[in-house]
């Protein structure tokens, strides 16, 4: 029972890693249909600039906060050099972007920073948490930056002007021109905000992983995972799909006989392509429909 | 392009000599709150539009009427710049709204309204009324997300205001309620709403009527003349409903094969000749 309750814990930790990417992948889906293959190197990026930026001799939180400066940004200056010119392309033109994005940033952050693995620290230490053997201070620390940042955004979507004209673009963005927002700029605080969020989950999954130019790949490859569960139309289902399949994926590992730690990738995948052909709009996202 | 022969104004396509001509005809107080001065709109080799031009009058119901196809919903287009004309201007207060950006047109007082209906499907019907104040309202994201004091007292100021207009329009009932899940005729209460949110000056309707019974077709009537004569609205009304159009405009301006046909007082243009011809069709033809 101890094994059940400390995996099912350690699966809500990974778990608010991948909500954290999912909610930035399904940011970027809501403001421009199109999935980010980049956004997990984005994070990766940003988090070795957190790297150096401590070695530079920046204490941990002063270059979280510094990272999250430079990742809005970044997200923000990608926007509108790369893909506000590719606005109106077709789906594949956009899709070669995104590739090469992720291409030249791994290979930039491998040419600045080489691809040896790198200790990454971590504020919150790693001793059991409150005494308990179930799970770590680190951990615990994921799992409370990751809810402490959801409610930061619920109450920005919900409660601010900005955040209502966010929601206006991404939903009809004709009606939200026509009444005075700038949707153009919508998307790429949406690009920015997404940018911000992915270096969160960078930065506190990189002293689990380690630090180093592919850290990410798994990662966002869960988030995926996770942003199709939970509906690629829903940020909240996004969020649920990250702790659903950060549990399920610790659960498959440890019970289910022969998936070990190889085969935890493709329990992702698979789950990727069970929801699209049984539930193609996730659990909670709206069902596309056109009129014709 | 054809010359614009029914009007004194010659087309200008430029700024010169406007503001010396706006202070004289405001001297008459002729001066028009809205000006469309010779619009023509072609989509590849179609004609959509052919030198249309007309004034509204501050305070002034227009009608526009025509068959299907006659160019009524691409003046509208254009008018709310999602179509931009191939020739001709578009005048508000005497400045041209052509060099203005899609989302810079509520500012100046420009609010529509769509056919079937555009609003934020997901959002609560409050939501969808104060996105119409946007245009309304100025401050930067930093002291918008904290929410510093000039926020909070412009906010407090624009929720007494969406409050007011959700009332205005009887809305109160279904304010919380998810604009997807509402009956047609009430989500076209809501556009309305979030058009007058951005306190336009010209209200743009396009087929009001559309989908909404006999009963409701009088009841859009008296609404529409009460929001004009309460809040000092100027309405350009598109609208297939001959008896809500000759009931409530005090112009009509008639549009066949996206040439002007015939303008005037509702009951002037339906005697017109070529307006009967228009939608009842001729001997000779």
């Amino acid at each position: 029972m101890e094994l059940f309750t400390n995996q099912i814990l350690a699966g809500i930790a990974t778990g608010a890693i991948y909500a954290c990417m999912a909610l930035a992948v399904v940011m970027i889906y809501q403001a421009i249909d199109h999935l980010n293959f980049a956004q997990g190197e984005m994070a990766m990026f940003s988090t070795f600039i957190s790297w150096q930026l401590m070695q530079w001799g920046i204490p941990y939180w002063g270059a979280f906060i510094l990272t999250l400066a430079f990742s809005f940004a970044g997200g923000i200056a990608i926007e509108r050099l790369l893909f506000k010119p590719l606005a109106k392309a077709p789906i594949l033109t956009n899709v070669a972007g995104f590739i090469a994005l992720f291409a030249i940033i791994n290979s930039v952050a491998g040419l600045i920073w080489d691809f040896t693995i790198k200790q990454y620290p971590t504020p919150f230490g790693s001793h059991p948490f409150l005494g308990s053997q179930l799970i770590s201070t680190h951990q615990a620390g994921m799992i409370g930056v990751t809810v402490l940042l959801l409610i930061a955004l619920y109450f920005f979507f919900q409660f601010t002007r900005i955040g209502l004209a966010m929601r206006a673009a991404a939903s009809v963005p004709e009606s939200a021109r026509l009444v005075g927002i700038n949707t153009s700029w919508m998307i790429a605080l949406g690009w920015g905000m997404a940018a911000a969020i992915g270096s969160i989950a960078g930065m506190l999954i990189a002293p689990v992983v380690f630090l180093e130019p592919n850290m990410m790949g798994g990662v966002l490859i869960y988030g995926f995972a996770a942003a199709v569960l939970g509906g690629l139309t829903s940020p909240f289902g996004a969020v649920i799909g990250g702790f659903l399949v950060g549990i399920f994926e610790n659960l498959a590992g440890t019970y289910i006989p022969g998936v070990g730690n190889e085969l935890k990738l493709p329990i992702a995948l698979a789950l990727i392509i069970t929801v699209l052909v049984v539930k193609p709009a996730g659990l909670f996202g709206r069902p596309i429909v056109k009129r014709v | 392009m054809r010359p614009a022969n029914d009007f004194a104004r010659p087309v200008r396509p430029n700024g010169f000599g406007r503001s010396k001509m706006t202070q004289a005809q405001l001297a008459q107080g002729k001066d028009p709150l809205l000006a469309v001065r010779d619009v023509s709109v072609v989509f590849g080799g179609i004609i959509a539009l052919n030198g249309v031009s007309f004034d509204m009058q501050q305070g002034q119901i227009l009608g526009l009427i025509g068959p299907n196809g006659a160019g009524k919903t691409t003046l509208f287009n254009c008018l709310s710049r999602l179509y931009q004309p191939s020739g001709g201007d578009i005048l508000m207060e005497g400045q041209s709204i052509l060099t203005r950006p899609p989302h810079r047109i509520a500012e100046i007082g420009i609010g529509r309204t769509f056919q079937n209906v555009a609003l934020f499907p997901n959002l609560s019907v409050l939501d969808n009324v104060r996105v119409g104040t946007h245009a309304r309202t100025n401050s930067d994201i930093i002291s918008d997300s904290l929410k510093l004091p000039w926020v909070r007292r412009g906010e407090a100021e624009l929720n007494k205001r969406v409050h007011e207009i959700v009332s205005y329009l009887d809305l109160d009932d279904v304010a919380h309620v998810t604009v997807s899940g509402l009956p047609f005729g009430t989500q076209k209460r809501v556009e309305l709403a979030r058009a007058l949110a951005a306190d336009p000056k010209i209200l743009l309707l396009d087929e009001p009527a559309g989908g909404l019974n006999h009963e409701e077709v009088h009841v859009l009537g008296n609404l529409i003349r009460r929001i004009r004569d309460d809040r000092n609205v100027t309405v350009l009304l598109v609208e297939h409903h001959m008896g809500l159009v000759m009931s409530i405009a005090d112009h009509v301006v008639a549009l066949n094969f996206g040439r002007k046909l015939a303008e005037g007082t509702p009951a002037q243009v339906q005697s017109d000749p070529d307006v009967i011809k228009a939608y009842l069709g001729s001997k000779d033809q």
